[in-house]
């Protein structure tokens, strides 16, 4: 019935917006495309609900330079042709300053050429590193390079002598860029993938694959490369056939979900991820730290569902777009130039300093090894 | 191939094999009292499972799962009598997009009830990592509840299809329908029963899969359309025939993962099926006159 | 042509024509985005109509024609061929003109498939699947009709999604501008693109296809190979009694109707400029089946009037994230209530009206 409140709270809250006296000078229109239903629900409905908190939270507090922020969201259901429809009407018709969003790689390849001639910045929160390089002039993303993540994963290796190992994917957008980025950087650590699989998002039982990996003796370690529940089913399975080598995940493991969903197989199993998931154990030094805590405790106490690095993707995109409409003011092109110039910005993903060449913003460093130990997530210290 | 990984693949195909013919024995139910393929077949599963995990809370597990089962019948029978029930003679073509659109409706239902997450049940015995050692491979004990589960509903229908009265005029039913009704058997109750008895089925089978699995509010589709590949494989109607499709199907995605790349494996088994479609019609097991009693 | 043809064509194309101009004065020119959208997805649907409602053939699968012309359509005019370029097979190809260079988003030089010989090279392919499959799969009846289609769109859909060539998940993406006429003698040339400022012609486009798809099969339906269909339809033993190859045609009506979506298919993505794994989805499948149903399978004008509309509302997100609970809804309530399509409801009644103050 959880779903059911969260509706009432928040057309409740909708319907006191629209009944307070609009006093503003301004009213700054923002659209979002997120993937709140569908295949990548998982990645949108989070996403979403991360931005409407930060944006009534601008709002309360008297908006940016006094003016209130406005979030369209659109449910585009990860389907590319209605993340297209969106596009255009947001730009065109709800004349929005900037978009947030879409979820998933697919989409956002498909909007690139739209945002750049309708001159409107796009900041993704699709994982693909293919978003911002080659480099557009109005599309940035949110969450880590891949190639950074992939760097983490096979340093560690390195480190603890690994030299053969298995790469499997599952088939959505994060997955595909995941495998062809493992694969093309093994050589420079000298690693060589004598396995690669992709299996279905839907995958509920890998018993079969594991089985084919396991029988090659020569493998050290598996590298899971997805966003979706079988990263659990792919934990369970290994273990479950008595095999022991290391399990290596992405980034996209970073929601406790899959860590209560593997439970028991979970243990052991490392991964890159931003330090959003261990903002308790940093310390106070730390840049990040009470934004992270800021976020985990406002999300949580919201919507009562744990936070994850997903819905921080969504989180990052909206404080960025605030950052940069405070600083550069509500025209789309110094707006573009605005994000370009936020230097030193703590999100949730990491610290974000984006340049002319970078719409990214973030830095190898924005990660962090972790690993799961007694169901939580904590940091990796090495073998 | 070693005989070691010749076993493992074989328990894997084993495990996928009674999952898929758990949901095509669903099928059957009420396409043999009906003639309809309930398309929500899935939605079922998704239900029983989902139900169980929410009613975890406040009872032990095995209460959950009878009352899961209990709800998800319920929810069976009322959609069958406000949705079918009044219909007067309608054509399976109609049919077919009404269970399609109730499967649309259950899953955006689903949808806003328990949102877009991830849950499960525990594990029946032990937990994710327990395994039972049989010879040379290693399977979890949930795999043997679902399979236990499954020899327990097929038993549990021919039986009660052969000895109790209710099952008894529902196979009149499916058998001949006018006659039926001549027989003073109220044909209109039998369907609501054949659904209740398939959700129950369903709702069984999402449970005793959900640790496996998983459940998620858009699980019941993926279920439903290798279930109903499954039903059609073994000859629509044919509960002994789903199991043994079943098997086979899950026997073949098994050991192709052994040959083709994984991302191939869907449209392997589904291009078989088509192969063995069109050689024989009627399925593998079925009769070539069941498939010609419903038409459009 | 009769004049009780010609009449609702020529209102259609009025409106057609009146909508352009209405959005053109008040300023409203972005719906025309989402109804040229709607006209390539109406497209598929009057073809699947014919099938459905006159042949009596439910297809569970079309989906999977519109992402065969799609597919290969995006994919040929956006491989590039730069490194293929002494390969002879790729030189005899530019020199019959089948190739055009390119510069890309970034200024990287291209060499593609110009877009003319790819759309065809499309199509011919989803005739020729639809044909190979047809033969064998409208043999069969009933539930395993609808089995077969529904595994042929899910075969379709795990290609796309597992081959690299087709982008796997992430589609196709960057796909030009299809110029269907170049420039003559100093008129613009005319070319299907999602550019802002091709708004207007792309409009035409669509809908001109669209009007072009509907004399086409009005005729059809109407003639003798129509009222054969329609046997089909009401009972093949009957019809195959009296002399119909019932066989063939069923056949002729699955390629045609399989090509209509292809063509759909080219062109949406060509105009959207890519293509993504969820246009071969089961989902996108079922919506068709839907939209002819809900505009009363044997009603072309129905289903286009409905085809339109839902998508045109589904694609500027005024169902928000209920768009599938809304369909879904629509679905069983016609299904339950009216049976022949929604707009038979209104019809009926005024049937009875028109009896009663008659009688």
């Amino acid at each position: 019935m959880k779903g059911v409140l969260k509706k009432i709270v928040w057309g409740t809250a909708a319907v006191c917006l629209l009944a307070a006296p609009a006093v503003q000078a301004e009213n700054i229109k923002i659209g979002a495309i997120f993937a709140v239903t569908g295949g990548a629900s998982f990645l949108g409905g989070p996403e979403a609900r991360s931005a409407e908190m930060v944006v009534e939270e601008i709002n309360k507090a008297g908006g940016i330079n006094g003016n209130t922020l406005e979030l369209i969201i659109k449910d585009s259901g990860a389907n590319p042709e209605k993340a297209i429809s969106f596009a255009k009407q947001l730009i065109e018709e709800d004349k929005v300053l900037a978009i947030i969003g879409p979820s998933t790689s697919g989409e956002t390849m498909k909007l690139k050429k739209i945002a750049e001639q309708g001159k409107t910045p796009l900041i993704s929160c699709g994982a693909a590193e293919v978003i911002v390089n080659p480099v557009a002039k109005y599309v940035f993303k949110t969450p880590q390079k891949d190639s950074f993540a992939v760097k983490k994963i096979y340093g560690e290796m390195k480190k603890l002598g690994m030299t053969k190992i298995a790469v499997v994917a599952g088939n959505t957008g994060f997955g595909k860029a995941g495998k062809a980025q493992l694969l093309k950087a093994a050589p420079e650590f000298g690693i060589e993938v004598v396995a690669a699989e992709t299996y279905d998002k839907k995958a509920t039982d890998l018993t079969a694959l594991v089985a084919k990996l396991m029988a090659n003796k020569d493998i050290q370690a598996v590298v899971n490369w997805s966003i979706v529940p079988a990263q659990a089913i792919i934990a369970k399975n290994m273990r479950q056939a008595g095999w022991d080598v290391p399990l290596f995940q992405s980034h996209g493991f970073g929601n406790i979900k899959y860590v209560e969903a593997a439970g028991a197989a979970a243990e052991g199993i490392i991964f890159p991820a931003g330090r959003l998931l261990i903002a308790e154990s940093l310390p106070d030094s730390n840049p990040q730290k009470a934004l992270l805590l800021k976020y985990t405790n406002d999300y949580e106490g919201k919507y009562k569902e744990a936070a994850s690095t997903f819905g921080g993707h969504g989180y990052d995109a909206i404080t960025i777009l605030a950052t940069a409409i405070g600083n550069g003011g509500t025209d789309r092109d110094k707006l573009r130039d605005a994000i370009e110039n936020i230097k030193n910005l703590p999100g949730t993903g990491g610290v974000f300093s984006f340049s002319a060449e970078d719409h990214n913003g973030l830095d190898i460093e924005s990660f962090v090894m972790l690993t799961v130990k007694d169901g939580k997530f904590v940091a990796y210290e090495g073998k | 191939m070693t005989p070691e990984l010749f076993f493992q693949y074989l328990f894997a195909g084993i495990t996928y094999g009674i999952m898929y013919a758990i949901v095509a024995i669903g099928f059957n139910i009420i396409y043999n009292t009906t003639g309809i393929i309930n398309f929500a077949q899935g939605e079922f599963v998704m239900l029983g499972g989902m139900i169980s995990i929410s009613l975890l809370q406040f009872m032990p597990l095995p209460l959950a799962v009878v009352c899961a089962v209990i709800i998800t019948m319920l929810v069976g029978a009322l959609i069958e009598m406000i949705f079918i029930r009044w219909l007067d003679n309608p054509s399976v073509l109609r049919l077919i997009i009404i269970t399609i659109g109730l499967s649309i409706l259950m899953r955006e239902v689903a949808l806003h009830i328990w949102d877009e997450s991830i849950r499960s049940l525990p594990y029946f015995y032990g937990n994710e990592i327990t395994t039972i050692g049989i010879g040379p491979v290693r399977i979890s004990p949930q795999v043997l509840w679902v399979i236990g589960v499954c020899g327990v509903v097929v038993i549990g229908l021919s039986l009660f299809f052969k000895i109790t009265p209710l099952g008894r005029e529902m196979r009149a039913c499916s058998a001949n329908r006018t006659a039926a009704i001549l027989c003073g058997i109220n044909t209109r109750n039998m369907v609501t029963f054949s659904f209740m008895l398939s959700a129950g089925i369903g709702a069984l089978a999402g449970c005793v899969m959900s640790p496996i699995t998983y459940t998620q509010y858009d699980s019941g589709t993926a279920l439903a359309i290798k279930g109903f590949t499954v039903a059609i494989l073994g000859g629509l109607g044919n509960s002994m025939g789903a199991v043994a499709a079943g098997l086979l199907l899950g026997i073949l995605e098994a050991y192709s993962v052994a040959v083709v790349p994984l991302a191939f494996q869907d449209a392997i088994s589904i291009a078989i099926l088509l192969i063995i479609l069109f050689v024989r019609p009627h399925g593998l097991f079925g009769s070539s006159e069941a498939a010609r009693l419903t038409e459009f | 042509m009769k004049s009780s043809k010609v009449f609702p064509l020529c209102i259609l194309i009025g409106l057609v024509i009146g909508v352009q101009v209405v959005t053109q004065l008040t300023d409203k020119t972005f719906y025309l985005t989402q109804l040229t959208m709607a006209a390539y997805y109406t497209l598929v649907v009057i073809g699947l109509s014919v099938l459905m409602g006159y042949a009596g053939q439910i297809s569970i699968g079309h989906a999977g024609f519109f992402a065969i012309g799609g597919y290969l359509s995006a994919a040929l005019t956006t491989h590039n061929l730069v490194s293929l370029q002494t390969h002879p097979f790729i030189q005899a190809l530019g020199s019959m003109g089948m190739l055009i260079p390119g510069q890309d988003l970034y200024g990287e030089q291209l060499l593609t498939v110009a877009p003319w010989p790819a759309c065809l090279f499309a199509l011919a392919v989803a005739a020729v699947v639809a044909l190979v499959l047809g033969v064998p799969v409208l043999k069969l009846k009933g539930h395993y009709l609808a089995m077969a289609t529904l595994g042929f769109g899910i075969i379709i859909f795990r290609i796309g999604l597992a081959t690299e060539f087709f982008g796997e998940a992430d589609g196709i993406s960057e796909v030009p501008a299809f110029v269907l006429l170049p420039s003559l003698a100093g008129l613009p040339a005319l070319s299907v693109s999602g550019d802002f400022g091709h708004r207007i012609e792309n409009y035409y486009i669509a809908w001109g296809l669209l009007v072009l798809g509907m004399v086409l099969l009005l005729n059809l339906i109407d003639s003798r190979t129509g009222r054969a269909l329609r046997s089909i339809h009401g009972s093949e033993e009957a019809a195959e009694a009296i002399g119909i190859n019932t066989a063939r045609l069923k056949l002729a009506v699955f390629v045609l109707s399989a090509v209509f979506a292809a063509i759909a298919g080219v062109f949406l993505t060509h105009y959207n400029g890519g293509i993504g794994p969820s246009e071969a989805s089961v989902m996108k499948s079922v919506r068709y089946v839907a939209l002819v149903a809900v505009g009363g399978m044997a009603n072309l004008w129905g289903v286009l009037i409905m085809g339109v509309t839902l998508t045109f509302l589904s694609l500027r997100g005024v169902f928000g994230s209920y768009d599938d609970a809304v369909f879904g809804t629509i679905l069983i309530l016609v299904m339950l209530f009216a049976p022949d399509g929604i707009l038979s409801i209104r019809g009926k009644a005024l049937l009875a009206r028109f009896k009663k103050e008659n009688a």
